[in-house]
């Protein structure tokens, strides 16, 4: 088992300073990989819609997540909903190269998260915060995003997610030894895991930036905040070229200090996800699943 | 000695961190005024080939560095940089295609088929993990195989150039890098 976790987190590795993107359809899941993305995440509907549509949100069918397997050969992620872990088995039954177990889906569970380490196939979970990571770890995520706010291109939020858990793994480092006992019951996180990030100065897992990211200058901000690569949702299948969009977010995450790339790069990419501001959404799904 | 990482996807820091203990020089390549200085070698990392083709050709970097490999500059190509470097890719067009080879992607399956094992290359025994990895279904003349697993070529070595379908980077193993080095040094 502690080979298989191990395995996991290095399948993460291999995906760092890449860009995962939402599709719908095989056919979208080529433009994704042809545009360069690292891994496709199968769902029925974007972030976007899932918001405009309302309801309950569920996993997608896997039929539909099978078909898309068959269309890439890159690696295939799919949601599935907080703490249904039915839906997890579901997918690791197909064989699924990551789960994410998603806010973007309706919790199905207000208490518990799936456990995890349960499970051969790898997860992915969101984060807002040092203490939210640190859970999800230990419940056996191979993998962190933040949460942002899907669905609404609207960067804010993970910034702030990315913000705060900088700042809470470099005030960890800070800590001495003795000190740390406090800070694991303060941030509510198993010890040894926050000794970790204490000696390393970094996640045990990677740290990928997820939820309102809709331009290269949003992916390159991310970046430069320290995220090790992007999700991009709604912001690819929603813009006016999808095609050119994403190839210009892959690229502007490979070099993401490169102003002037950048720039050439965000020039005529016609027009971007419509967003929505935080003030402007009923629906918080960064509040799920803490 | 310098030895220069592509840096466009993948776990290229793994790489660089692997050259630092054994005391070599590495730098990132990420664009074209990258490669403007001197280098002895070169390292295609582990992530995904088809983003890493990709990237190679919209920031301009796949004829400069074809011609580098072609002119005999020492490159070692692991996972994702085996890929790159074949000459016949099962089902698609190849990519460099300098090393006479036929590799399979994802031969061992998705995730799930993702395995760690302790094996013989060139003669040494060494930990290998293998991540959705690809093996070469064909060598050609002059490749010399340093590997095999379960009767499949996981690492050979044509000329200049070296290849592996496992991850000595994510191991504490420094083996496959200094025989990588023992390359840029005869040819130095």
């Amino acid at each position: 088992m502690e080979d298989r976790y191990q395995l996991n987190k290095e399948l993460a590795q291999m995906l760092k300073g890449g860009v995962i993107m939402d599709v719908t359809t095989p056919e979208q899941a080529v433009i994704a990989q042809e545009a360069g993305a690292c891994a496709v995440m199968a769902l029925e509907r974007i972030p976007a819609d899932i918001r405009a549509a309302g309801g309950v949100s569920r996993m997608s069918d896997p039929a539909m997540i099978r078909s898309i397997q068959e269309a890439v050969t890159i690696p295939v992620m799919a949601k599935c909903r907080i703490g249904h872990f039915v839906e997890a088995q579901i997918l690791e039954a197909i064989e699924i190269d990551y789960i994410d177990e998603s806010e973007v889906l309706s919790p199905a569970d207000d208490v518990y998260h799936v456990d995890k380490r349960q499970f051969k196939v790898p997860f992915v979970c969101g984060a807002r915060d040092l203490g939210e990571a640190l859970r999800r770890i230990a419940e056996g995520a191979s993998m962190i995003r933040t949460k942002g706010e899907p669905g609404t291109g609207d960067i804010v939020q993970a910034v702030r997610h990315m913000r705060m858990m900088n700042s809470q793994i470099r005030h960890a480092v800070s800590l001495s030894e003795d000190e740390l006992y406090e800070e694991a019951k303060k941030l509510q996180v198993p010890y040894d895991l926050l000794k970790q990030v204490h000696d390393s100065g970094r996640l045990p897992v990677v740290n990928f930036a997820a939820g309102g990211v809709a331009t290269p200058a949003d992916a390159a901000l991310m970046m430069q905040l320290g995220a090790e690569g992007v999700f991009v949702g709604s912001g690819i299948f929603k813009s006016g070229d999808p095609v050119k969009r994403a190839s210009a977010i892959v690229q502007a995450v490979t070099n993401y200090t490169d102003a002037k790339l950048i720039a050439e790069l965000s020039s005529g990419l016609g027009e971007a996800m419509v967003g929505i501001n935080e003030q402007e959404i009923k629906l918080i799904m960064e509040e799920r699943g803490k | 000695m310098r030895i220069g990482v592509l840096a466009l996807q993948g776990a290229f820091a793994e790489h660089i961190s692997k050259l630092k203990q054994i005391n070599v020089e590495a730098f990132e390549i990420r664009q074209l005024k990258d490669l403007s200085g001197h280098f002895d070698g070169l390292i295609l990392p582990g992530g995904e080939s088809t983003a890493m083709r990709k990237l190679l050709g919209d920031l301009s970097l796949y004829e400069p560095l074809k011609e580098i490999i072609q002119n005999g500059l020492p490159v070692f190509g692991t996972c994702a940089g085996m890929i790159l470097l074949a000459k016949e890719i099962e089902g698609e067009e190849p990519c460099f295609g300098t090393l006479d080879i036929t590799v399979k992607r994802n031969a061992y399956g998705r995730q799930l088929g993702s395995f760690r094992c302790v094996d013989e290359f060139a003669g040494k025994e060494i930990e290998m993990p293998f991540i959705r990895a690809p093996y070469a279904e064909r060598v050609g003349e002059g490749v010399n195989v340093l590997s095999r697993i379960k009767g499949k070529i996981v690492a050979v070595q044509q000329d200049n150039q070296l290849a592996t379908a496992f991850h000595p980077e994510l191991t504490n193993d420094t083996s496959v890098y200094e025989y990588f080095i023992k390359m840029v040094e005869n040819r130095r």
